[in-house]
């Protein structure tokens, strides 16, 4: 039987394309600082700490021991996760396994990335097999490109209905999310017009690349119901692992990986008609494309749904189920923190700390990850310790 | 709040030491790489519980986990699931060079296999690239058995 886990801190740097004031460890210790404030805590409340980004982006592979000056993590347990893509995901249900486990009391999640500090499209190829598939698969970008040319022969879909996804998120990060690394808005037409980086996928569809950092902090509920007026109860975790042989995933139109995520997170925290139950979404979007295409698999809609799902304006503010309220991953990308970000901004939301972008009302709220070989984390967070 | 620190002289360092590997290709994608290379045949593995066939052959099954040890051939010819013109250059860790661009990425299923490859198609117009498609590998005329370079591309059979 596992132990209820509380959300009850989160904080986060101000994200932007290139932070040259800051050394990794100094851009740690601002998302941790802001954390710990956020909860009223201190350093010393922390039992135990995981942490983790993308290793071959900063060419340092101890991050543990490495990143202590700004974890506070000195003579504490350190839990190194590093997972692709879904690296702050992972490194969020990490935290949740430390104190659904009954080991820990509070654990400090962080995840962290100063992205302008390598190639880090070579970087990310890297996670491709170096024999059969490292040299076509074009970074990030290119599998998620080729999959929406699956996706739109299959159903129809169109690069106007990604570029929907892309004025959406944008918009939201430009209004209501200061932290936000892009905070411009644009137009359809304007997105349209944007270059070819990877065809159908056009400039102004994909994620940026950002410096910054997340720390959100978990407690077991003795704890949680100490520290926050309003803990938000973490009820599902689900994850899915995929083949290395990123072909076989990009062969299909859709995302079985994050389908089985999601249905095991779904089932932990009893959710049974996400679309009803889900009052907000954080999701884990690094195209516009995939804005489209991944609907069907959180339950969304039905298959192929996507295009008119989007259209329908339920997912821009003020619709039935507002997606990326923060502007999500095409507004900030500091990948290490990407995943850890929408866990942090979910729980916000139904804690009712989320300020300018705050979903009114919000109780329930789903969080994705996704990695660049198509595997995928789905979290199910709540104002509520069960769903009824 | 931790405030956010500016500071017009701060200072960034370089750092570009190379940092080759080398990778053992080991028995299943050596016999696959022999095979393009001596023979311009497409070898797969076969799963002796479900029959599913896997290119490139590797170990295991996904779903059985029972090693595969039926090499077989498939065809050369498949049908084009997906596929991206890639305009961007970044370094090709392969290489350690840039990516010459463009380049059209393809995710192909050969006929005979139950698994897809990707490799490259030699048309970078994306109106003239359907998926559906059906392509062909066409062999490298110098075959060193060097990465998935035996097979120099992928042409398109049907307009």
């Amino acid at each position: 039987m596992r132990n209820r886990v509380g959300i009850v801190g989160f904080g986060q740097t101000h994200h932007r394309s290139k932070n040259t004031d800051c050394k990794g460890q100094e851009l740690i210790s601002i998302a941790v600082k802001r954390a710990l404030e956020s909860a009223g805590l201190t350093i010393s409340d922390i039992d135990a700490v995981v942490i983790g980004n993308m290793d071959h982006f900063e060419s340092i592979n101890y991050v543990d021991m490495w990143s202590i000056d700004g974890s506070g993590g000195f003579m504490k347990p350190i839990m190194k996760v590093t997972t692709g893509g879904t690296t702050g995901s992972a490194i969020g249900h990490a935290g949740f396994y430390h104190i659904a486990s009954g080991l820990f009391d509070t654990v400090l999640a962080i995840g962290w990335e100063q992205n302008s500090e390598s190639d880090t499209t070579a970087a990310i190829s890297t996670c491709f097999d170096p024999i059969t598939e490292r040299e076509f698969c074009g970074g990030a970008i290119g599998p998620l490109a080729a999959q929406y040319t699956a996706y739109m022969s299959k159903y129809g879909a169109t690069e106007e209905d990604a570029a929907i996804v892309s004025v959406r998120d944008h918009k939201n990060a430009a209004m209501y999310n200061p932290y936000a690394h892009l905070r411009q808005t644009m137009t359809v037409d304007q997105v349209m017009k944007s270059q070819y980086i990877s065809y159908p996928i056009k400039l102004l569809d994909i994620c940026p690349r950002t410096d910054g950092a997340a720390a959100v902090i978990f407690a077991t509920e003795e704890r949680a119901r100490k520290i926050a007026e309003r803990p938000a109860w973490v009820l599902g975790v689900g994850d899915c692992h995929i083949l290395v042989h990123v072909a076989d995933g990009i062969g299909l139109a859709n995302l079985p990986s994050l389908e089985r995520a999601a249905h095991e997170a779904y089932e932990m925290a009893g959710v049974t008609d996400p679309f009803e139950q889900l009052d907000v979404a954080e999701l884990y979007i690094p195209a516009s494309t995939a804005g489209v295409t991944w609907m069907e698999a959180l339950g969304l809609c039905e298959e192929g749904g996507g295009p008119r799902l989007i259209r329908s304006g339920v997912t821009e503010m003020g619709g039935e189920l507002p997606i990326n309220p923060s502007g999500g991953v095409l507004a900030t990308n500091p990948i290490g923190a990407t995943g850890l970000l929408r866990i942090g901004e979910a729980a916000l939301q139904v804690m009712g700390r989320a300020e300018d972008k705050q979903v009114e009302g919000a109780e329930v709220a789903v969080a994705t990850g996704f990695g660049g070989c198509f595997w995928s984390d789905v979290t199910v967070i709540s104002s509520r310790p069960q769903l009824d | 709040m931790e405030k956010d620190r500016k500071d017009a002289g701060a200072i960034s360092i370089t750092a570009m030491a190379d940092m080759p590997y080398y990778y053992h290709v080991g028995f299943y994608y050596s016999r696959f790489l022999r095979e393009l290379r001596d023979s311009k045949r497409i070898v797969g593995v076969k799963c002796p519980e479900c029959e599913k066939v896997y290119v490139p052959p590797r170990i295991v099954c996904r779903d059985c986990f029972v090693t595969m040890e039926e090499f077989l051939p498939v065809s050369s010819e498949g049908t084009l699931l997906a596929y991206t013109v890639t305009n961007f250059s970044y370094t090709d860790t392969t290489k350690g060079e840039p990516k010459k661009i463009p380049y059209t990425a393809a995710y192909i299923k050969l006929d005979g296999s139950d698994s897809n490859i990707v490799h490259c198609l030699d048309e970078t117009d994306e109106t003239r690239i359907k998926a559906g498609m059906r392509v062909r590998a066409v062999f490298s005329g110098d075959r060193t058995g060097d990465y998935f370079h035996d097979i120099d591309h992928f042409e398109i059979i049907e307009h």
